[in-house]
């Protein structure tokens, strides 16, 4: 039996959580540090922060912030947003980061990515990439949370980053995101055929058994948010994550 | 007072935090003089082999350690990279390690793991003891931790490999010879099971 990482994402905005529906439409969930030691008791895999209002404010990452939360973190933590600088890297790292996800920074200036694997190791570089179709049906690129579309192809632009030096990529598919349709299975599937570093599902998880076709259509791991933040059918804040059981039947003896 | 070693690398501030969840006082230092007055050691380390035995020679601590380890025989904890320290050597790099367990570090193959086996080997995995160990005391059932790797120590006596796991195969994930263990996980990212075992290196050595 192989354990699947199963991997809450929570987004910040301003001083709180809030949960977006394709990327948009963003709802109060709640207080970061509280979210974490819930999440800490529920024993989560990892967690995933996303600071999303960091990089359209062009501010850097709020490390005080950050490392308050992170010691309240007894599992790894990755965070994201707002990351431009090699300094600010090795800033989150030493404030007890395990990995720093990098998105539009990764677009714009891949030799970020390079500079910090070559410091902290490719294990603690993620590259996450935020996808959508564009009006001829091809997938794109999309960085400034999935505010500003690139020309880039993601299966390429995966690529791009394992030669730099990513130790694993995020793949979220805006169109998905908060809609419990299930993950883009197309997506996963080509991504993770031309890489050989792990790729992680984001975007549309609404089941454990979505984990479970995630995993089957070649992803290492599979994330999600607003499954671990709400509850249907009114998207009632609660925050759940599923029992070890739950996780053996359903998804590790399935794959 | 427990030292944790800074000799430049590593998430230092995780293993101090979760020490003092545990309630155990702690210090991070570079200092020869705490060093020499520390009573347990933890080694963290994490990246590239060559890059973490360099910054050790760089730091000139290595004849404290070797002190403090082979002729005081205070206990000491290796963490991840600095497990792999512990070691002669690594087949990822060119540098020595400290050698006070006999062994190399191995690399995981991309040809001996089944499909859907990536490397490294990222994510939670079961341990499996292979002799009993302090570490262990009172352990929580089906104690599982968190690993980041593509190296894994291959002791030369079986007898100082603490515990297996599997990933695509079985490995030795932790080594303990007396007073020197290491563990290729991470017990500071690793919820109750991490705590459980730093409490033990705590309380039992």
């Amino acid at each position: 039996m192989k354990r699947i990482r199963i991997i809450p994402v929570l987004l910040i905005r301003k001083d709180g959580l809030v949960k977006s529906v394709k990327f948009k439409n963003h709802k109060y969930v709640g207080d970061p540090i509280n979210a974490v030691r819930i999440f800490n008791e529920k024993e989560v895999d990892e967690i995933v922060l996303l600071d999303i209002s960091a990089t359209s404010e062009k501010r850097p990452p709020l490390v005080e912030r950050i490392r308050e939360i992170a010691s309240e973190a007894f599992m790894p933590l990755a965070y994201g947003g707002g990351i431009t600088k090699i300094d600010e890297i090795k800033e989150l790292i030493t404030a007890g980061v395990e990995k720093v996800v990098l998105n539009t920074s990764a677009v714009d200036n891949p030799s970020l990515i390079t500079e910090g694997a070559n410091w902290v190791g490719s294990q603690s570089i993620v590259v996450s990439i935020d996808v959508k179709k564009n009006w001829l049906g091809k997938y794109r690129v999309f960085t400034n949370n999935g505010t500003r579309s690139t020309e880039l192809d993601p299966t390429k632009f995966a690529q791009l980053a394992a030669n730099a030096g990513a130790g694993e990529i995020f793949l979220n598919s805006i169109e998905k995101d908060g809609t419990f349709e299930g993950y883009d299975t197309t997506l996963i599937k080509q991504v993770s055929e031309a890489v050989d570093i792990p790729v992680v599902a984001l975007g549309g998880a609404g089941s454990l058994e979505d984990f479970t076709t995630a995993i089957q259509h070649g992803a290492s791991a599979a994330a999600a948010g607003s499954l671990f933040v709400f509850q249907r059918p009114h998207r009632a804040v609660l925050i759940s994550y599923p029992l070890q059981k739950e996780l053996r039947t359903k998804v590790y003896e399935q794959v | 007072m427990i030292t944790i070693v800074d000799y430049g690398v590593g998430n230092l501030a995780s293993i101090k935090n979760i020490l003092k969840k545990i309630g155990a006082e702690s210090v991070i230092s570079a200092d020869e003089s705490v060093i020499a007055a520390a009573d347990k050691l933890i080694l963290p380390g994490v990246g590239a082999f060559d890059t973490c035995a360099e910054k050790l020679q760089q730091s000139g601590l290595q004849d404290i350690l070797n002190k403090k380890a082979l002729h005081e025989k205070i206990p000491v904890l290796g963490v991840c990279v600095g497990m792999q320290l512990l070691t002669d050597g690594s087949e990822e790099g060119k540098l020595p390690g400290l050698g006070w367990i006999r062994g190399r570090i191995v690399r995981f193959r991309q040809e001996d793991m089944p499909a859907g086996y990536k490397i490294p080997h990222m994510g939670w995995t079961e341990v499996e003891l292979n002799k009993p160990s302090g570490l262990f005391k009172d352990m929580y059932e089906e104690p599982r931790f968190y690993f980041v790797h593509s190296y894994y120590p291959v002791p030369q006596e079986e007898k100082n490999v603490l515990l297996y796991a599997q990933y695509g195969k079985r490995f030795a994930a932790g080594m303990e010879q007396e007073n020197i263990m290491g563990v290729q996980f991470h017990p500071e990212k690793s919820h109750k099971f991490g705590m459980k075992l730093l409490h033990n290196f705590v309380k039992n050595y």
